[in-house]
Formats: C-alpha cells, sequence, structure tokens
C-alpha cells in the first residue's frame, strides 16, 4: 500500500508526508499525473493562498478528477482540502477541483488568522474520525468551506461562529486542520485514513 | 472552543539546546527534537526554538536539527533567532519548521515581514517583539533586548498586522527572567490593539501567571526557564488552568 503525497509547490509537503509515515503509511511523493495510477490514495497538502494553490494544480485538474472518479481516496488537508471545493475566494472568486460541491470563504471572525487547538464535534457516523469527536486539533486558517450537501459535512467546530473542519463525499475527504501536527488525535486520524485506504 | 496554548520555549546553539532542563539525563544540552517531544508529550501546544548560535556560518550549518525536528515532532514548532532575509526564512521553512520568528531582521527591514507573509502566508510569519516599559509606554528593542530602536513597541506590532504577520510574540524585557509573572498591562495594551493573536512572554513563575496572561487578552503564553528547572510542568499548568474553567487542550486522546 502507497499513499501519493502530491507535490504542486504548496508548502508543507514533507510535514504531511512525515506524519503519515508516523501512522505507518508508505508514502511517495508524487508530482505528475501518470504517477496517480501507482497510488492507493491521494494526499492533498497545502498553505498559501486557493488562488496561487489552483493555478498551481492547473495541470494535475483532469488526472486528480479522474482519480477520484474511478473510486480512488483522496483526502485533503488544510488548503489541500479547500481546494477540492467548487470555488474559492481567497486571492480572487477562483475555481477549484469540483469534487465536493460547495465554496470557500472567509471565516466570520474578528481575530483572524485562526490559529490554535481546537475541538471537532463530529455529525455524522464516520470511519475516518473513529474515536475521535470532540478531540483537539490543531488550525491556522482564515477560509472555510461551506459545503452545498450538509451530508457532506463530517464535523464543525466553534471560533467565534461555527464552521466547517472536516468533510467526506463517499472517497474524498477532507480536514481543515493539520492532522499531521495535532499530536495523538491528529496520528490517530492519520491512521484511521489508512485503515480506509487498506479495506 | 479554541484553546490558550502554552508554549515551550528552548534556546539552540550550535544544534543543541543549552539552558539545563529538569528532564532526566540530560543536564546542560539536549538533542532539540528530543527535548521537544518530550515538552509535546508533557502537553506542550507547540514549541519555539531560539537559535542563538554566534555565527550564522553555525546556523547554516546545524540546520540539520530543523529537519530532525520536523520528522519526530507532531506539534507545531517555531523557529527565531537569527533569520535576517528572505533566504533565511526560505531555508529554514523549507528544513520543516512550521514558522519562523523574525525579530532584529524586521525591525532594519520592515518589508521582509510582508516578503515572507506574501511567499509563504502570514500563518507561518511570527513578528517577535522585546518592549522594555519607559513611564507608561514601551520600546521596541533589537539584538536580543540590547539595543533600543526609538520604535513605540506597540505601534510596531500593529504595523506588523499591517504588514502581513500572522502572531505576534511579546516579550517584557522588564518581566523576563523575573518569575514574578508577565507584564499583564503590557498584554492588555497589545490585545485590544491587534486583530492577530498574541503570544506572552516573558515573567512566568507559576501556574496562575499564565491566567493573568490569558486574562489580560493573550492568546498563548510562552515560558522557559520556569519549565526547564523543573519548577513548573507545562502538565501543572494545564491542570490548573483547567480548573479555573480556561480551554485548554488535554494532550492525551480522551
Amino acid at each position: 500500500m502507497k499513499i501519493g503525497v502530491l507535490d504542486y509547490g504548496a508548502g508543507n509537503l514533507a510535514s504531511a508526508r512525515q506524519g503519515l509515515e508516523r501512522a505507518g503509511a508508505a508514502t511517495a511523493i508524487i508530482s505528475k499525473e501518470n504517477e496517480l495510477a501507482e497510488c492507493d490514495a491521494l494526499v492533498i497538502p497545502g498553505v498559501g493562498s486557493f488562488n496561487a494553490a489552483m493555478r498551481r494544480l492547473a495541470p494535475l485538474r483532469e488526472g486528480i478528477t479522474a482519480y477520484a472518479e474511478d473510486g480512488g481516496f483522496v483526502l485533503g488537508i488544510c488548503l489541500g482540502m479547500q481546494v477540492l471545493f467548487d470555488e474559492g475566494a481567497e486571492g480572487g472568486q477562483t475555481l477549484g477541483l469540483g469534487l465536493i460541491p460547495g465554496s470557500v470563504e472567509k471565516l466570520d471572525a474578528k481575530k483572524l488568522p485562526h490559529v490554535g487547538w481546537n475541538t471537532i464535534n463530529q455529525k455524522k457516523p464516520s470511519a475516518l474520525l473513529d474515536g475521535l469527536d470532540g478531540e483537539w486539533f490543531y488550525f491556522v486558517h482564515s477560509y472555510a468551506c461551506t459545503p452545498a450537501c450538509k451530508s457532506d459535512v463530517l464535523s464543525t467546530t466553534n471560533y467565534e461562529n461555527k464552521f466547517t473542519s472536516s468533510v467526506q463525499r463517499g472517497n474524498v475527504a477532507g480536514a481543515q486542520f493539520h492532522p499531521e501536527k495535532s499530536g495523538a488525535a491528529g496520528r490517530k486520524m492519520l491512521e484511521n485514513f489508512i485503515t480506509m485506504v487498506r479495506k | 472552543m479554541l484553546a490558550k496554548r502554552v508554549i515551550a520555549c528552548l534556546d539552540v546553539k550550535d544544534g543543541r539546546v543549552v539552558k539545563g532542563t529538569n528532564f532526566v539525563g540530560l543536564k546542560d544540552a539536549g538533542d532539540p527534537a528530543e527535548l521537544a517531544l518530550r515538552y509535546a508529550r508533557e502537553g506542550a501546544d507547540e514549541i519555539v526554538f531560539l537559535d542563538i548560535s554566534a555565527s550564522n556560518e553555525n546556523r547554516g550549518t546545524n540546520r540539520e536539527w530543523v529537519r530532525k525536528t520536523a520528522r519526530e515532532l507532531d506539534v507545531p514548532f517555531t523557529v527565531g533567532g537569527g533569520i535576517r532575509s528572505a533566504n533565511d526564512v526560505r531555508e529554514t521553512l523549507s528544513c520543516g519548521a512550521d514558522k519562523i520568528a523574525l525579530n532584529t531582521a524586521a525591525l532594519a527591514r520592515p518589508e521582509l515581514v510582508s516578503e515572507a507573509a506574501g511567499e509563504y502566508g502570514s500563518q507561518c510569519v511570527v513578528v517577535a517583539i522585546d518592549a522594555k516599559r519607559n513611564g507608561s509606554e514601551w520600546g521596541a528593542y533589537a539584538n536580543g533586548g540590547t539595543r533600543a530602536t526609538g520604535r513605540d513597541a506597540l505601534a510596531w506590532a500593529q504595523e506588523c498586522e499591517r504588514l502581513g504577520a500572522g502572531e505576534i510574540l511579546l516579550t517584557s524585557i522588564d518581566c523576563d527572567g523575573t518569575r514574578q509573572g508577565f507584564d499583564c498591562e503590557l498584554l492588555s495594551k497589545a490585545s485590544s490593539k491587534l486583530g492577530i493573536p498574541l503570544i506572552a512572554s516573558g515573567g512566568a513563575g507559576n501556574a496562575s501567571d499564565f491566567l493573568d496572561a490569558f486574562t489580560a487578552g493573550a492568546d498563548a503564553a510562552l515560558a522557559a526557564g520556569v519549565f526547564h528547572y523543573g519548577k513548573l510542568s507545562v502538565k501543572d499548568v494545564k491542570e490548573f488552568l483547567a480548573g479555573k474553567g480556561v480551554s485548554v487542550r488535554c494532550g492525551e486522546l480522551k
């Protein structure tokens, strides 16, 4: 079993990879469409702005979409989760990958970025969040997603106002927080992900 | 609800932690990754490393410890000390640091803050400000608190926010090392002026000092010596805060 970690020049690649490896996965850094076929799952990391990330992701858009439509597991982390949606407002309204219906907008809060540890409130049964309802995760972001379908929401988090902190639609999932930086809880989530991929 | 963060700070010189610590088997020096992990296991929400290597050359050749820490540590960590240029920012982040802390170099050339934030995002740019009280105001000091800059510390903090800093790490030179508590007046004034998270630093002596800093408006509080010498553990601080109704993260799974 091998998990591909997508390198598209948007940072924190190494920490996402190291988090997966600490959780027991074999990983490969991939940057080309033809490398996707060799991966049992794809992790899209990312920090920075939605607009810049989508510009860098543009050449891989079709490959990622086809991979997900063929049933490949995709996990987006932080900005990597945001780009799964139809569109984002950061850096100018920009089209996303469109794997999950909905949009990404600035958090409704006075103090931004939302930095630090916050809890998640699980909204539906989920293998990805198994044993993690109410646990603490590390967040650092100013934008958050609004899924069009409530049923895609795995968890919400409260920061001044409530926002969606993790999502799943079929084989495509995303976390606004950084599991690779979230201590024991984050490690458990990555282990859950690895278990889902192995099944 | 967002937790108030308790941050442990470690001084690193030539790739080794200096200052004594309370951890068994380690006296005057230790491996940065190993010590950071122990603090993380105790419940530290973040680790800040201050690189106090004497020369740039020593920093450059010893970035290996940043890589090692990034491989092993599963909570966020910041590296500060001697980050003078956009190139230093890039190198430190590419070694795996989650955030960099700018201080003297930002005072000398404020655009460094906007360059770093523009390139890598505000989330990884912490500006550290060393503030010294002068009557009812505070001056910003450079070069490890030894040189007055003539800038007002609070005005400088606000400027850093405008330039794109993601967090302000505000150290009171007057309180640092005294263990008499943080400068809560400074924190309260800074917090009311800032729209980005504020990290209190300088003066932690006991668990109630952390409560005072959070009450004054800090989002996080940092300590070094008081943790190293076994006066206080991160766990003790968190248990105290939780008992007072402060939202803190429990380091273990429920």
